[in-house]
Parts: structure tokens; C-alpha cells; sequence
């Protein structure tokens, strides 16, 4: 791994840019492999599938193409080897294991005789292309091999899969529930389970079991081991620099931390099970709730998902509103990344700096939308409403007023040297590490690595516009800082760019089976009023399939797996949460840090509780 | 002092002012200022030890935020210079129970979270209050699910209910003054338990503290 830049796809001819390709953005879903076209002889000259066919002739059970998704059908036993040749192969090198999630097929075709899935999603950063990995498992005893010899980033996401449907890990190292309560009592996104049965718990619980009694929230518990004093301390779950619900256990040798266990879940609304019991269109509020410093993020990520489900094809100026308010978002996101993370460091004034423009990017949503926060905007097939009328000059003017705002924290800060003390050399994690934890965003562009997905598998037209993927080499916490400012920077070129050619048009496609129609039509119209009640009653009739689709969000790479059976409500919906695989990585980078960075580090990994816990 | 009578048009029971003491004669400048520049020099004012006490709890509220989702951006909003809630006294954010009287809870509990928000409002000193930011904090709002406290008052008692998915910052400060004038009135659910055990009666107060039986219950009969 001695090289670090991705190569870019563009220089494969994939997409020409430049003014000669201008072409108005396009919401367009390519007929090909992300990143790679089919080859003429079908998926059996695709190189992922000729390497496994070549290696393993039994392993494979069913190949399968999922609306450009590469779809592959495993053996269990066969699992670790077939994993290892596909992360270590040279023609594969699927080094970042994106994501693991388990999936009960009870009610689907076929779902009697395999009940449980091991559902896996490989990315290959140098040769840009994706694979998922499906394992039956027997529905009596679900048990197959960890993954976590090979990769870090399965250690969290097998416990959740063990957690949310009981399917045990094999080799995994501490196999224990990660979201819900210690005195929880069965697997809730099990088929069989009820939406609201909930179990009380009595009390709190150490992340040390060994130590006896278990540490209350709170107290400092002081232990001699041998003739060397040891003592355990609380960070969170209320914590004023924990800015969410998270709880950090660390063990001092006086100021260095030994060791620290995290615990997460302390915000798990049930996101999952809750898209279970709801409509397509339903969903939308509570994909808002995952990350919801930046909301209208994730309503375009899961929009994106049912409509490469559907194979929409968006109106160009849904696309541009998309993207403006995507970026818009993304700046809102990193001001309070920043705020926050320099709030903890004592610099409060900076706190002000970072949340003024975010009023003013409000009072933009609000003549959109309505609302603040959270915002809801996104639809299947658009935007909720079109924009008000002024809408480009009052886009325009609030761009032309960020870099005021970036300025004042920028000259306060950026060559501050108590920040820089503060914060170079803390919190680093190398380049190889960040992969193998399925990092994303701009904590992996701060350890080197030069990937992002709207450059390396651009969706929106992102590849037609003029912007740079800032990247650093150091990975520590004053890198990430820097790729943020930047960042934002390269988000209001992007928006600058965009409002420039602002289309016209309509603002969500023309088809009442999935976007509402007018209330004028709804009101005069038998035809309409019957779509707009078929669409509020039952949301929009999507076919039985299976997608993964991605964008990537402020805080890495944000994605939707969506299962669906043809009925009103999607059968599976995962969220595969940046923020989750990042922090996983939290307890490596803290052990024998110092305490006092233990605050500076935790800041600028911009986690939101309700996306890593959902 | 004076101003107090100027800000609150409620005269408290009991309040006598003196006839000619509403503009009492300046009795010649004692300091640098023009007497013009010092009205209430010199004035005084007669009330009651409770009516005084309370005015100077409800306008130096001493906020700790519970902020564990989305509310609690709001909150931190509420809490800029743009909505900026010192203009109501209560701007002091403890991160220590032990050092604060007024509890947002902003943002959904979770069941993993609710013996640590016990925990939380036993810490606080009396009196205290508890404001519900939001409807997941209220509700439970549309969270009907496996792991979510369905409302904060399931486990610890709430003064103020602030709706909304996140509230905006207008009806978090709405809350914080609906609960100002409760506490001016003494009608809060602590200042009432406090008054009851002063006179030396139990207070018996209906506890907003719902056991697993009675969740069981309460499932048994829906």
C-alpha cells in the first residue's frame, strides 16, 4: 500500500471534462459497473468473479448483477478464504470492507430454507469498483467466520449484525451487543419480533467487566495492580465534550491512557426497524434524524437508493437544488465540526464565528422547506417543493458571504500556536489502518488517502464541475481541521458553479405514481386525487430487488442498502452509518495517548450520535 | 430592587407602597451621574421574601443541557448570539448537575440512556426543574420502538413540554418563560412540594415515575 493516490477514473476516458463536456447535470443512473464497464462477455469476464471462478470453482453460488451492483452468493465455509482473495489479490485488492450487516429473508422468496443472510460490502480503492457478498446461514443456528482477522472495521459491524439478529461470529474477539442494553432480551430486527416490546434497564454497567464492582457513572475508581496504581475513569455518556451519547471507559498510568473501551448506543432510536414498519415516502423524516447537523444529506442518500431501485431518471433542476443544498449542508456540517472541536480546546470565540453563518444558511432552508433542522425536503424523485423565486440570488449572496465567516476563524486559528500544539501529532492514525476501519470523508483524506465519491464514482454531475479533493498527509488532528477549511471552500466553488447555470424545469418528476400531484389537480381532478391518495396510503410502488447506493455525506461515505419485496414497505433498509466505522476506530488511536488529547481527538472526528447509533 | 417593580406589572400580594415613595424626592446627587441618569436612586421597595426569592431564581436559571440528538444543535442555537438566551438569565450552561437548577432534556432517551438520566436529575440540587425539549423527549414523538423511553416523564418529573421535532428556538425560549412565570408563582411542582414540607405536611405529590410493572400494565390494558 506504498502508493497512496486513487487513480482517477476520468483518466481511463470514463468521463471527459472540461468546458467541451459541459452538458447540464444529469441525474442518470449508468447501465455499468461503478467505475468499470461490463465486459462484452458478461459478468463472467468481470475480473472479481474470474479470479473467485479460477481460485474456488465451488464457492460461488449465484452471480448475479442487481441493477449495477455486483451481487455474489458464498458458501459459509468458504467465506475467510474467498475474503482474503479478494482483499489480497493483485488484479482485486478489495482493501476497505464497507460494511456488514446481517438480514433475515423470512417472507421473501426462497427465505424458508436460508432464513439469515451475512450481507458484506467490499470496496476496491485503486482499481474503484464494489462487490457485495451474500452467506446463507441456517435459520436454526447462524454461525459463520468473523471477518476480523482481515479487516478492523468488522469488529463493529459483526457485533451489530450479532446484536440486531443473533447470527454468531466465529474467531470474532469480543462478541457482545453493541446498540441496545446490557438486559436486553432477543434480536430486534428479527422478522419475528415486535416494533415496540421493550425491555427496561436497571442500572449501568461497566466496559471493564473485570472490575469489581462494576464502575458507576461518575466515579474514579483507583486500583493497585501490584505496586502500580491504576485508575479507571468515566468520559460521557454526559460529558460536555462527548457533544452526543456515547461513553468512554479509559484506564490511567497517570496521564496516559492505557487502554479505553467505547460504548456506543446510547442514542439507538431504532432507525432500521422503524423503516420496516413505514412507507417509502415515511422514511424520509427519519432519515433526517441520522445525521442531522446535516439532514438534507441523507434524504437525497436514501432518495438515491429507492430510485436506482426504481431506475428514475431525475429532472435537471431536482439535480441542481440537490446539489446546492447538499453542499450547503456539507459547509453547515463542518462549521459545527469545527466549532465544536475548538470549543473543546478553550477557544470559544470561534464557536460563535462557526454557528453565525449556520443561521444564515438556515434562513435559506427555511424559504425551501419551512423548517430548520431537519428539514425533510428531499422526495423520491425530487425535492418535496420547488424553490422560492429568489432563490439563486439569495444562494448567491449567502456564498458571497461565507468566506467573511471562514476568515474570521481562519485568522484566529490556522496559525494559532497554542491550537497547534494542541493539535498536531494527536490523534493519528496511519493510512493502511484508516482503510482497513472503513474510514471515509475527510478523515481518510487527512491520513493521505485521496478518495471521495463524488470524484471517484460521481453521481449529479460533480464530475463536471471545476473542484479539487483537498487531501493531507499527517492524519492528525490539526490535517483535519485543514481539509474542513478546505473543504468548504471547494463546497461554495461547487455551489458558485452550480447557480450559474441554474435550469428550469420541473423540480420533481412528472409521475403520479410517485411524486404527489398538484393540489390544484388533486382538488378538480378524479384522477389525481385517487394518485394523491394511493401515494399518501401506500407511498410508491417499488419493485422487489436489492441496491446498495452511496454519496458522500460531510462525514464519509453514506450509504443505503435496500431490500425490497415488492410491497409498501422496504424489507430491509440499512444505513451504513461513516460515523459508526469511524469512531470504531476511537480506543486504537487513543491507546498510550496522553488525556488531555483524548478531548482534541474525540472533537475532530465529527461524530453525530443519531448516525452512529441510528 | 426598584426595578423589580418596574418590570413586573403583577404587583405580589401584599405589596405596600407608600404614598409619595413611587417618586421619592432625590435628596441632591451623590455621585459623578446627572440625577436624571440615576431615577431609582435612593427608592426602595417593600415585598414579599418569597415573591423576591423566586424573582431572583426564575431570572438566574442555571441550565444544564441533557443534549443527546438532534434538540440539542437547537439548543446550542438558542444558545448563540442569534436567539442568545442570556436576555432571559440563563445563559450560565453547567456541564455539572451539581451546579445547575434547570434540566433540558434535549433530545431522545433511549432505554441505555435512562438510568443515566436518573441518575442525572438526582445529582441536581433543589430546587429544580425540568424542561422536555422536543417531542422525543415529550413522547417519545414518532419513535414508537424497542429501545426508546417513550417520554422523559416515565422516569423523572417534567415542568415545561416544549413541542416540536426540533422545537425552534422561539419555543424553547417560550418554554424557559412559561416555566419563569410558573416559578414567579410558586405553582411549580418542586416549589409546591417545598412549601408542603416547610408547613410540616407529607408532600404527596403524585411521583411521574412509571415501574416496568406498570409499563406491563399498561401494555396489558392497551
Amino acid at each position: 500500500m506504498s502508493q497512496t493516490a486513487v487513480p482517477d477514473p476520468r483518466a481511463a476516458g470514463a468521463a471527459p471534462r472540461g468546458p467541451a463536456a459541459a452538458e447540464p447535470p444529469s441525474g442518470r443512473w449508468p447501465s455499468r459497473f461503478w467505475g468499470d464497464a461490463q465486459p462484452p462477455e458478461g459478468l463472467a469476464g468481470v475480473p472479481t468473479v474470474r479470479v473467485l471462478r479460477e481460485k474456488f470453482p465451488d464457492a460461488l453460488l449465484a452471480v448475479a448483477d442487481e441493477r449495477g451492483d455486483l451481487s455474489l452468493t458464498l458458501r459459509k465455509e468458504d467465506l475467510l478464504k474467498v475474503a482474503r482473495t479478494l482483499r489480497d489479490h493483485a488484479d482485486l485488492q478489495y482493501w476497505m470492507l464497507q460494511d456488514v450487516c446481517g438480514l433475515d429473508r423470512s417472507g421473501l422468496p426462497g427465505g424458508d430454507a436460508d432464513r439469515f443472510h451475512t450481507v458484506y460490502h467490499l470496496y476496491s480503492p485503486m482499481k474503484g469498483k464494489r462487490v457485495r457478498l451474500h452467506v446463507p446461514l441456517d435459520g436454526a443456528d447462524p454461525v459463520v467466520d468473523s471477518l476480523t482477522p482481515l479487516w478492523a472495521s468488522a469488529n463493529w459491524a459483526e457485533r451489530e449484525a450479532y446484536d440486531m439478529y443473533g447470527i454468531r461470529f466465529a474467531g470474532h474477539p469480543d462478541l457482545r451487543r453493541i446498540l441496545c442494553h446490557q438486559e436486553f432480551v432477543g434480536h430486534p430486527l428479527r422478522k419475528d419480533y415486535p416494533t415496540d416490546r421493550r425491555h427496561m434497564l436497571s442500572r449501568t454497567y461497566s466496559s471493564f467487566p473485570g472490575l469489581p464492582p462494576d464502575l458507576p457513572e461518575g466515579q474514579t475508581y483507583s486500583v493497585m495492580e501490584g505496586d502500580v496504581e491504576r485508575v479507571y475513569i468515566n468520559l460521557g455518556p454526559s460529558h460536555p465534550t462527548t457533544h452526543g451519547a456515547f461513553r468512554i471507559q479509559a484506564r490511567l498510568d497517570g496521564e496516559i491512557m492505557e487502554e479505553t473501551r467505547s460504548e456506543v448506543g446510547y442514542l439507538h432510536r431504532c432507525f432500521e426497524k422503524m423503516c420496516e414498519a413505514h412507507t417509502f415516502t415515511q422514511i424520509i423524516p427519519f432519515t433526517d434524524r441520522l445525521n442531522y447537523v446535516s439532514a438534507f444529506n441523507n434524504n437525497v442518500g436514501y432518495a438515491m437508493a429507492v430510485e436506482k431501485l426504481l431506475g428514475l431518471e431525475l429532472p435537471e433542476r431536482a439535480v441542481a437544488i440537490r446539489v446546492v443544498l447538499m453542499e450547503f449542508n456539507r459547509i453547515m456540517d463542518h462549521f459545527v465540526t469545527i466549532g465544536a472541536n475548538l470549543v473543546d480546546l478553550g477557544a470559544l470565540t470561534n464557536f460563535w464565528y462557526a454557528f453565525r453563518p449556520r443561521e444564515e444558511i438556515y434562513e435559506l432552508l427555511e424559504a425551501c422547506c419551512g423548517a430548520r433542522l431537519t428539514v425533510s425536503y428531499g422526495r423520491i424523485g425530487g425535492v418535496a417543493q420547488d424553490v422560492p423565486e429568489n432563490f439563486v440570488a439569495m444562494a448567491k449572496r449567502l456564498n458571497g458571504r461565507l468566506p467573511e465567516f471562514l476568515g474570521y476563524i481562519d485568522k484566529l486559528i490556522t496559525k494559532n500556536v497554542i491550537f497547534q500544539r494542541r493539535t498536531r501529532d494527536v490523534g493519528i492514525l496511519p493510512k493502511e489502518r484508516a482503510l482497513s476501519y472503513g474510514w471515509g470523508g475527510p478523515m481518510l483524506r487527512s491520513t493521505g488517502v485521496q478518495l471521495d465519491v463524488r470524484r471517484t464514482h460521481p453521481y449529479y454531475g460533480y464530475d463536471q464541475l471545476d473542484w479539487e479533493v483537498p487531501v493531507r498527509q499527517n492524519g492528525d488532528v490539526f490535517d483535519r481541521y485543514v481539509i474542513r477549511m478546505e473543504e468548504i471552500r471547494q463546497s461554495m466553488k461547487i455551489i458558485r458553479q452550480a447557480l450559474e447555470r441554474f435550469p428550469t424545469g420541473r423540480h420533481i418528476v412528472d409521475d403520479w405514481t410517485i411524486a404527489l400531484p398538484p393540489k390544484n389537480e388533486v382538488y378538480t381532478n378524479i384522477e389525481a386525487l385517487m394518485a394523491h391518495f394511493k401515494l399518501t396510503m401506500h407511498g410508491p410502488q417499488v419493485p422487489p430487488g436489492e441496491v446498495y447506493s452511496y454519496t458522500e455525506s460531510p462525514v464519509g461515505e453514506l450509504g443505503f442498502y435496500l431490500v425490497t419485496d415488492g410491497g409498501p414497505k422496504p424489507h430491509r433498509l440499512h444505513c451504513r452509518a461513516p460515523g459508526f466505522y469511524t469512531f470504531a476506530a476511537f480506543d486504537e488511536m487513543c491507546k498510550g495517548a496522553m488525556l488531555s488529547d483524548f478531548v482534541a481527538n474525540l472533537g475532530s472526528l465529527a461524530i453525530i450520535a443519531g448516525e452512529l447509533d441510528r | 430592587m426598584a426595578f423589580l417593580k418596574f418590570k413586573d406589572k403583577r404587583s405580589p400580594p401584599g405589596t405596600l407602597v407608600p404614598p409619595g415613595f413611587e417618586n421619592a424626592a432625590d435628596p441632591g446627587p451623590r455621585s459623578e451621574l446627572p440625577p436624571e441618569a440615576q431615577p431609582f436612586r435612593n427608592s426602595f421597595l417593600t415585598t414579599q421574601l418569597n415573591y423576591y426569592v423566586d424573582w431572583c431564581r426564575k431570572n438566574s436559571l442555571f441550565p444544564f443541557p441533557f443534549a443527546t440528538a438532534c434538540c440539542g444543535i437547537e439548543f446550542m442555537a438558542v444558545a448563540g448570539s442569534h436567539y442568545d438566551i442570556s436576555r432571559f438569565g440563563a445563559e450560565v450552561v453547567r456541564f455539572s448537575p451539581r451546579q445547575s437548577d434547570l434540566l433540558v432534556v434535549a433530545g431522545t432517551v433511549v432505554d441505555k440512556q435512562a438510568p443515566i438520566l436518573k441518575t442525572i436529575y438526582s445529582q441536581m440540587p433543589e430546587p429544580k426543574w425540568v424542561i422536555a425539549m422536543g417531542v422525543c423527549a415529550s413522547s417519545g414523538g414518532f419513535y414508537r420502538a424497542y429501545h426508546v423511553l417513550q417520554g422523559i416523564d416515565e422516569i423523572i418529573p417534567v415542568d415545561v413540554y416544549v413541542p416540536g421535532c426540533p422545537p425552534t428556538p422561539e419555543g424553547l425560549l417560550h418554554g424557559i418563560l412559561r416555566l419563569q412565570d410558573a416559578i414567579q408563582k410558586g405553582e411549580t411542582r418542586i416549589q409546591r412540594e417545598q412549601a408542603l414540607r416547610a408547613r410540616g405536611l407529607p408532600a404527596e405529590l403524585p411521583q411521574a415515575v412509571i415501574t416496568a410493572e406498570d409499563l406491563a400494565k399498561r401494555k396489558g390494558a392497551a
